[in-house]
């Protein structure tokens, strides 16, 4: 009896496809996505039921941790720039051109604007692990509403989201809303996570 | 197929030398490696989905006289004090005697403050119901965007409805003001107001141990 042949087929597979596939995701990311900014602290929003989104632009973030530190952080880097010359001119710390350059490629900072030159002379990995004591807010110092004032003289669009920490004690809180309504800025937004409604 | 067959056996032709005929094919594996390695560096490294907001009106400072805080009637108000370790005192303003009724202890679960609002918000505004209702209609397109907000507008700023004070001790936290707040929401209540806690709270919190 004749033995029957089973014909041997190759087992390589054409990747051609798979490639195509790849390389259209890793388009469509490249697109969709911007970078996450990288930023000193960590914080554990809380969650609401709220669907409001934050607008993508003109956004002063107020960031404030559970250790009561406030950071603050806006967008658009000839914004940025501008500020920092006023605030330098009203503080009277002078700026150099690499550390304005600089600082329009911080997205969010927390230190006193004498500390300031320092912080922008690090290299980014430097910066990220340097203690940042916050920017003061208190009734004393309120550096924040400067800054505060000045991105709203350079940018009259902008909005104030504020994000805190679950853990952020109620009184750094209040002393940050406190700043705003004393710079008029009455309306602003809580980030939060999102949550199912029950 | 994107590659083109240039004929694999060429060497087994007899007669005229010709060169060697190579296959053009080319082994994609290593491509889609790096194609897939970079989708995974792209998805750690983005952020995807803006963040969820919640947005919040506070009234400008120096306008408030004592005559405007004063309209509102007592009957309607419930004054929320956010006290330490994730509790909240409420108490009501007798309308006969204008002095605070007992101060009660409860909690930000669903049973505690959010039943509480949902009742006294339903007792005095009878309409309060129908904004689920509306909500629903929404979701099932029978009415627009524009008639659901102008209904819900209105039942929420219904003249004689619940009033929320909102004050929060030193002692709370942010947790806790935006769990309140978002109670305003599920609960649909219009008017609420976060306003400095006074001594006389203070004082109230001490006496129920959460000061």
């Amino acid at each position: 009896m004749p033995k029957v042949k089973v014909p041997r087929k190759s087992t390589s597979v054409d990747m051609t496809a798979m490639t195509d596939v790849a390389f259209l995701l890793l388009t469509f990311f490249m697109l969709a996505t911007k970078f996450k900014p990288d930023e000193p602290v960590v914080v554990d929003t809380p969650s609401s039921i709220s669907e409001i989104k934050l607008p993508e632009s003109d956004v002063i973030q107020l960031t404030i941790d559970k250790d009561n530190r406030v950071f603050f952080g806006i967008d658009g880097q000839q914004t940025k720039e501008e500020i920092l010359k006023r605030m330098g001119e009203k503080y009277s710390v002078k700026f150099t051109d690499a550390q304005i350059k600089e600082f329009s490629l911080l997205s969010t900072f927390g230190v006193p604007i004498a500390q300031l030159p320092a912080l922008l002379n690090m290299k980014s990995e430097e910066r990220l692990k340097a203690p940042q004591p916050g920017v003061p807010c208190d009734s004393l110092n309120n550096e924040l509403a400067d800054w505060i004032w000045q991105s709203r003289l350079v940018n009259n669009k902008v909005r104030v989201a504020v994000k805190g920490d679950r853990e952020t004690g109620y009184p750094v809180v209040k002393q940050v809303i406190a700043t705003l309504q004393d710079k008029k800025v009455n309306r602003f937004n809580f980030i939060t996570s999102m949550e199912k409604a029950e | 197929m994107a590659e083109i067959d240039g004929g694999g056996g060429g060497g087994k032709h007899k007669g005229k030398k010709r060169g060697k005929k190579l296959s053009t094919r080319v082994d994609f594996t290593p491509m889609v490696d790096l194609g897939f390695l970079l989708i995974t560096f792209f998805m750690l490294t983005t952020s995807m989905n803006k963040p969820q907001t919640m947005e919040i009106n506070m009234p400008v400072k120096e306008d408030i006289t004592p005559e405007e805080e004063s309209k509102v009637k007592a009957s309607q108000a419930i004054t929320l004090l956010l006290a330490k370790d994730d509790k909240v005192v409420y108490y009501f303003i007798n309308p006969k005697t204008g002095e605070p009724e007992t101060p009660m202890i409860t909690d930000y679960s669903k049973g505690g403050i959010r039943a509480t609002l949902l009742k006294e918000s339903k007792s005095r505004n009878p309409y309060v119901d129908s904004i689920a209702v509306y909500k629903q209609q929404l979701n099932i397109g029978q009415i627009n965007e524009a008639t659901y907000r102008a209904n819900t507008n209105r039942i929420k700023g219904w003249k004689d409805g619940l009033i929320v004070v909102i004050k929060a001790s030193d002692k709370s936290k942010y947790k806790n003001m935006i769990d309140i707040l978002d109670e305003m929401l599920i609960c649909n209540i219009g008017r609420y107001a976060i306003v400095d806690i006074t001594d006389v709270e203070l004082e109230m919190l001490k006496g129920v141990n959460l000061d």
